[in-house]
This record gives C-alpha cells, structure tokens and sequence, in this order.
C-alpha cells in the first residue's frame, strides 16, 4: 500500500479482524439506537388518553388464539389517517391503544381488512358464523374456516399466570385483577352471572355466550378479543389537538 | 495490495494453496444438500399458500393446514432453511480459500452446526403447524428454540471468525467483510428482538417484553434488517466470492467495494421505520426510516455496479455458461428491487403500496430473482467442486432452469404489481356522491385472477427447482449428460464471420 503511507488506510482494518468486527459493531448499532431509544423516553410517543385499559382474561386468552392463528398475516391493525380508512374502518389508530399488546399487532398486510376497530361492527352470532364459515356470510372470502374451533375448550387453567406475566413486562393488572382472573374468563363468557366485579375491572368487556356451548371454547375467547377491539377510547370526548404525539 | 488481494482472493483457490492446506468439505456438502431440500419444500410451501389465496377450500379445514399457520413456515423455510443453508456452505466455503485455512473449529463444529441449525428449521416449522408462535413475523420461532438458535448461531460465529483469525493471507477478503457483517448483525437483530418473558420454564408460551409502538419499531428494525444482512449483506458475500470465481475477472473496483460495505451496513440499519409509515410511529421515527431508504439506493447500485462491472471483458460468458447467467441476473434483480425498494419508502408512494400485494411481490423480486438465483449459481458452482467432478450433468438443464424460473418471477412480480396497485386504488376510490366506491371484499373478489396467475409463476419456479435437482443428482452420481454443447466462439472470430 504505498500510495497510503500517509494517514489512515482501510489496509490496517483489512489487516485486523479484532479491528473489523468493532468497526462493524458501531456501524451497525447507531440507526438502531437512535430510533428505539427515545420511543422510551419521549413522553409524547404514546398519546395520554382515557379508556385503554389491559385485556380481561377471556379477551387475552382470545388475543392468544389470534397470535397463535397468524390472524396477523392478513389482517391489520392499524388505521392510517387517511380520508378512505377511517370512513371505512373509523378513527385512525393511537399508540396508546395498542400499548398492552405484547407483542404489537398491526400487521404489514390487508388479504382481509383492518380489524383494529372491528369492535361492535358485527354481533356475536355474525363473528361465529364468520369464524365457522366466512364464504356462509361473505361469499367471496378467502379467509380459511375456524369451525373447529367453535367447540374445543379453552385451555385457561393458567391464565393468572399469564396475567402475572404481562404484569412483569409492564401491563397494570392489579392484584385484585390476577386473583379473579379465573373467574373473570368465566363470567365473561355467562350472561348470566354476577359481572359486578368483571365489569368494574374491565370496562367495556362485551359478556356474552358467544358460541352458545357449556364450556368456554376457543371461539368465546378470539370473538370476545375480536368485540373489544377499538372500542376502549371514547374518541367523542378527544379534539385532534389533543391527540398529536 | 489491494487490487491485488481482491483479484488473489477471487483467482486464488485450490491452485495455489492445496499443498499445505485440507479444505473440510464434508460439511459444506451437508449444507449444499439442505439447501437444496429446503429450497424446494420452501417453494412448494409458497406455492401452496399462494394457491390458498386463490381457492380457500385448500386450507381444508384443519387448524394446521390454515393460511395463518403455514405461511410463516414458507418464510422460514425459504429464508432461514433454504437462504440459511445456502449461506453457511458458501461462507464456509469461501472462508477457507480466501483465507488459505481450513475451518477453526474443523469438520467436528461444522457438523455440529449443521445438525443443530436443521433440527432447529424442523422444530420451528413443526411448532408454527401446531400453533406455537410470537406472534412476529419472520420471528416466529418461540423463546426457547431462539435460545436453541442463538446457541447455534454463536458457534457459527465462532467457527467464521476464529477461520479469518487464523488465516495465512494478510489481508481479509471483500466478501468476509460482509458474511462477518451478516453473523454479527443477524447476532444484534436476534436477541434484540426476541427478548420475553416465558409464562412458565416448562412451557412454549412467552410474551415480548416491549409491547405497541415500541415492539413495532423493534420487530421492523429486526424484519427490515434480516432482509438487509441476511438476504443481503450474506448474499452480497456470496456475490463477491462467487461471480469473479465463476467469471475468472478480478472484483470490478475495489474502492467501490470498501465505500460499498460501509454506506451499505450503516444505512440499512436505519431504514425499518419505513414499514410503519403512517401508523402510530411517531412522525420523526417515519421521516428517519423514509430518509434512510433513498439513500440506501446508492451503496446498493454501487454494489450491484461492481458485481455487474466484474464481467468486464467477460461479457460473452454470459452467452455460454448459465451458472454465470444466474449469478448475473440475480445482481440484475437486485438492482431492480433496491431501486424499488426505495421508490416504495417514499411516503405518498407507501400510502398506495403498503397493506397491498405490491409489497409481496417487491419482497419475491429480491428473494426469487436475487436471493434465489444468487443461490443458484453457487450451487451449480459447489456441487462439482464438492463431488470432485470435472462438470455438471448438463449445461442446458442449467440454461432450461434459468428461463423456467425467470419466467415464474417474470409472471409472479408483474400479477402482484397490477393486483396490489389495483387494490390499493380500489380501496381509495370515490364515487360521485362522496362515497367509498368499493367495499373490501370486492377488492378481494377483484384479486382473484391476480392470485392464480402469481400460484402459475411459483409452479414454474418449483420446476426450475426440480430440474436442478435432477441434474445435481447426476452430477453427483458423476455422470454427463450427452447433449449439445455450449460453443466458445472466440469474439474475432464472430465479428470476422459478419
């Protein structure tokens, strides 16, 4: 390298591997860096609204069923502010609503359509009937049939566990939240229950017998993640001002 | 040096070197074997899906054969089964003649790896079928098997560089540059993004530690630079190895290739963000990613310059040997997808793309006609080698590969073009009262013809694919094909006969 005796020459990183892998590792950590660390300490990332509450014990068994699914393949979750979404699907997304979602759910792909407000848009029966069929209410869907999931029990003898786990990875559930949390899928899924204290701990939860069996199946679960969806911010009680990051 | 290192390290190989160093092959062997199985389960696990799109009846009904629960096993499989593979037998390969050192750690710890890093592909595709996910895309695999694979991975680690630590040539060559790039990156992106929490020791299910806004920007800086060091810095070793051996041209510029290196790994890393445009990121996290992607247009053209510009004074090769055309053409397609690529970071363009099938078919023209192909022509290169024997079967079973699945990419990306603009502009439309003119599903009944001309592409990939089975099998058996040759026809010689 003579013509690089002078100064620094990429001959001396060439030379060392010790050299190369540091160089490499600074290189490649500075982007990420500096987009993910401020997400943790701006405070405006996440818009302060009321209403977004942790998911009750049905609605997380449900939610595990749409991971467990890949519901996420198809379906997003994420509302863009444009004049054609939210007229077709409603207001656009905040950060905070989708701030107890461990992981995040918004989806990079529209086979079917975004679910982030499909809270309420259709009854119970039309969510099981949709699940067990899609082409019986939708005729020219694609989406696979879920009909074997309208019956299978829900496996939720650990579900206080998983709200104990949520709650080490930052999700508010209270203690109170955890001990009933058995008893809480269950009343969800019983119109016929005492919901005093569901309802108290998680406003807004849609208490139905989804599929209409005994047991809490699957099904009851993922409609009941499927009737919650978008519906905890009450967006009349918000300006546009107020909701800027 | 320089130059002269770079055209050593494409030039050097066997010749020089075999006296004092035994190469381990008997892994690399394993790997090219993997790759090739994976690659075509891969591409049936695509076509499949693909045909699911186009006829729902062929979910069956069953919870593991559903749309949601195999897709991620054809990302898998074709990205770390079939790309994987293809990247540990190439920089295994060409570590060892780049640095005239067989592999630290020797034939033992590469088999190891190979063992383990498979029997990791099978146990992630069998726990996607029986609903066992993270829930992320192109992140499936749940936390105990990305322990399991991060155990692999640092051995994998431990065997490339403690290779290049070891070596007797002086200086490192252009395409370790990127394959230790690719390790130690995919390394970050892989603990960095599957970080949980376990509901119990004893049980698959986890959940991340970052949730929303936050585990977007993680799970997109870990997806968007898998495609940028595994897809590519990893591809980007093979080229710088693979296209001046098969061309026997020395690397086009060797300045080109430092600044080439250097822009390319510290920008990519910048760009995951423009998967989020217009979502509850905030504006400056989107404005960073949509920056970041235009400019990593220019290393990536640099790049594709100089693997392109290394045929100089070769150019007529391209006519007689189609293990070069499928090097050649998978740069062609990596240029095309990393000007796309940007093109579709630009927000206005990304408020059409993004959701529709344009991004599908952006994401096949860089994993078909680049990492594929790139994939193919090394191959068609290592089996003879790795076999010890003095050509493939058949040249022309290459050349009927070549124009199969060039013409399954050529119909796959141009059906998701016209099928996602389409949707997205449906999705926009306005009547003349101010109304939505379509509802969802007619978007959807609209793709229909779309989907089935996209499954036809991949029919013909995977019978590229089986033919190059075919003929890698011959060629291992030792055989050769009686066929019409491929004529060198000395340049002169043409220009004399007009």
């Amino acid at each position: 390298m003579a013509q690089d005796k002078k100064g620094f020459s990429h001959d001396l990183i060439e030379r060392n591997t010790l050299l190369l892998i540091v160089l490499v590792l600074i290189t490649v950590s500075i982007g990420g860096l500096v987009q993910i660390v401020p997400l943790f300490t701006i405070e405006s990332t996440i818009e302060k609204v009321e209403g977004v509450r942790p998911y009750s014990p049905l609605e997380l068994a449900g939610q595990n069923i749409y991971f467990r699914e890949g519901c996420y393949n198809c379906h997003s979750q994420q509302i863009r502010p444009f004049r054609d979404e939210v007229e077709r699907y409603g207001h656009y997304s905040l950060a905070a609503e989708s701030m107890y979602d461990h992981p995040f759910q918004w989806g990079s792909k529209r086979t079917g359509p975004d679910l982030a407000r499909v809270g309420g848009k259709y009854s119970n029966d039309w969510q099981v009937a949709h699940l067990v069929n899609p082409r019986a209410v939708v005729p020219e869907s694609i989406m696979p049939n879920y009909g074997w999931m309208k019956d299978r029990p829900l496996n939720y003898g650990d579900i206080a566990d998983h709200l104990k786990t949520l709650k080490v990875v930052g999700v508010p559930y209270t203690d109170e939240q955890i001990a009933n949390a058995k008893a809480d899928l269950e009343a969800q899924k019983n119109p016929d229950a005492d919901t005093a204290g569901l309802m108290k701990r998680y406003p807004k939860a849609v208490v139905a017998n989804f599929t209409g069996n005994k047991t809490v199946t699957e099904m009851d679960a993922l409609v009941a993640y499927l009737q919650v969806l978008g519906t905890m911010v009450d967006f009349t009680k918000y300006q546009s001002k107020q909701l800027q990051q | 040096m320089t130059s002269a290192t770079l055209t050593s390290g494409a030039t050097l190989g066997s010749q020089r070197v075999s006296e004092d160093v035994r190469y381990n092959e008997d892994a690399i062997r394993l790997f090219v074997i993997a790759a090739v199985f994976w690659g075509v389960v891969g591409f049936l696990a695509g076509t499949f899906i693909a045909l699911q799109l186009a006829f729902p009846a062929l979910n069956l009904g069953l919870e593991w054969t559903s749309f949601g629960r195999l897709r991620p096993v054809h990302t898998s499989a074709v990205i770390f089964a079939f790309g994987g593979n293809v990247l540990l037998a190439t920089s295994l390969y060409s570590v060892q003649r780049t640095c005239r050192q067989h592999l630290f750690g020797g034939e033992g710890l590469a088999k190891f790896i190979f063992w383990n890093y498979n029997i990791f592909i099978v146990l992630a595709a069998l726990s996607y079928v029986l609903g066992f996910t993270q829930g992320k895309e192109y992140a499936e695999p749940e936390w105990i098997l990305d322990l399991y694979l991060t155990v692999v991975w640092v051995l994998y680690a431990v065997q490339f560089i403690g290779t290049v630590m070891t070596r007797r040539e002086s200086h490192i060559y252009v395409a370790n540059w990127f394959f230790m790039a690719f390790i130690l990156t995919v390394a970050i992106l892989h603990i960095g993004n599957n970080v949980n929490v376990p509901v119990s020791l004893f049980g698959m299910k986890s959940y991340t530690y970052v949730s929303g806004v936050q585990s977007a920007m993680v799970q997109w800086w870990y997806g968007h630079n898998a495609v940028g060091f595994f897809l590519t810095a990893g591809f980007l070793g093979i080229m710088y190895y693979f296209v001046p051996k098969r061309a026997e041209r020395p690397v086009y510029s060797y300045r080109l290739s430092i600044v080439h290196f250097w822009t390319l790994i510290f920008l990519y890393i910048w760009a995951g963000p423009h998967h989020l445009h217009y979502t509850s990121l905030p504006d400056w996290a989107q404005t960073l990613g949509m920056t970041f992607s235009v400019m990593l247009w220019m290393p990536s053209w640099g790049g594709m310059i100089n693997g392109i510009m290394t045929l100089s004074g070769a150019w007529d090769k391209l006519r007689t040997d189609p293990v070069l055309r499928f090097l050649v053409t998978s740069v062609a397609f990596y240029g095309m997808s990393t000007f796309e690529g940007p093109l579709m970071s630009v927000k206005p363009v990304n408020a059409l793309s993004h959701y529709t099938d344009w991004t599908v078919g952006h994401v096949h023209s860089g994993a078909l006609g680049w990492v594929a192909f790139i994939s193919f022509g090394a191959i068609y290169y290592l089996v003879p080698v790795l076999w010890k024997r003095s050509q493939l079967y058949s040249l022309r079973l290459v050349s009927y590969h070549f124009w199969t699945a060039t013409i399954g990419i050529v119909l796959y990306i141009t059906a998701m073009w016209v099928s996602g603009i389409m949707q997205g502009l449906m999705w926009r439309a306005y009547d003349n009262l101010g109304f939505l003119q379509y509802s969802f599903v007619e978007t959807v009944a609209a793709m229909h013809p779309f989907y089935v001309i996209r499954a036809m592409g991949g029919v013909l990939f995977v019978t590229g694919a089986l033919i190059m089975v075919y003929n890698l099998w011959r060629t291992a058996k030792g055989d050769v094909r009686i066929e019409k040759p491929y004529v060198t026809t000395p340049h002169k010689a043409t220009v004399g006969a007009a």
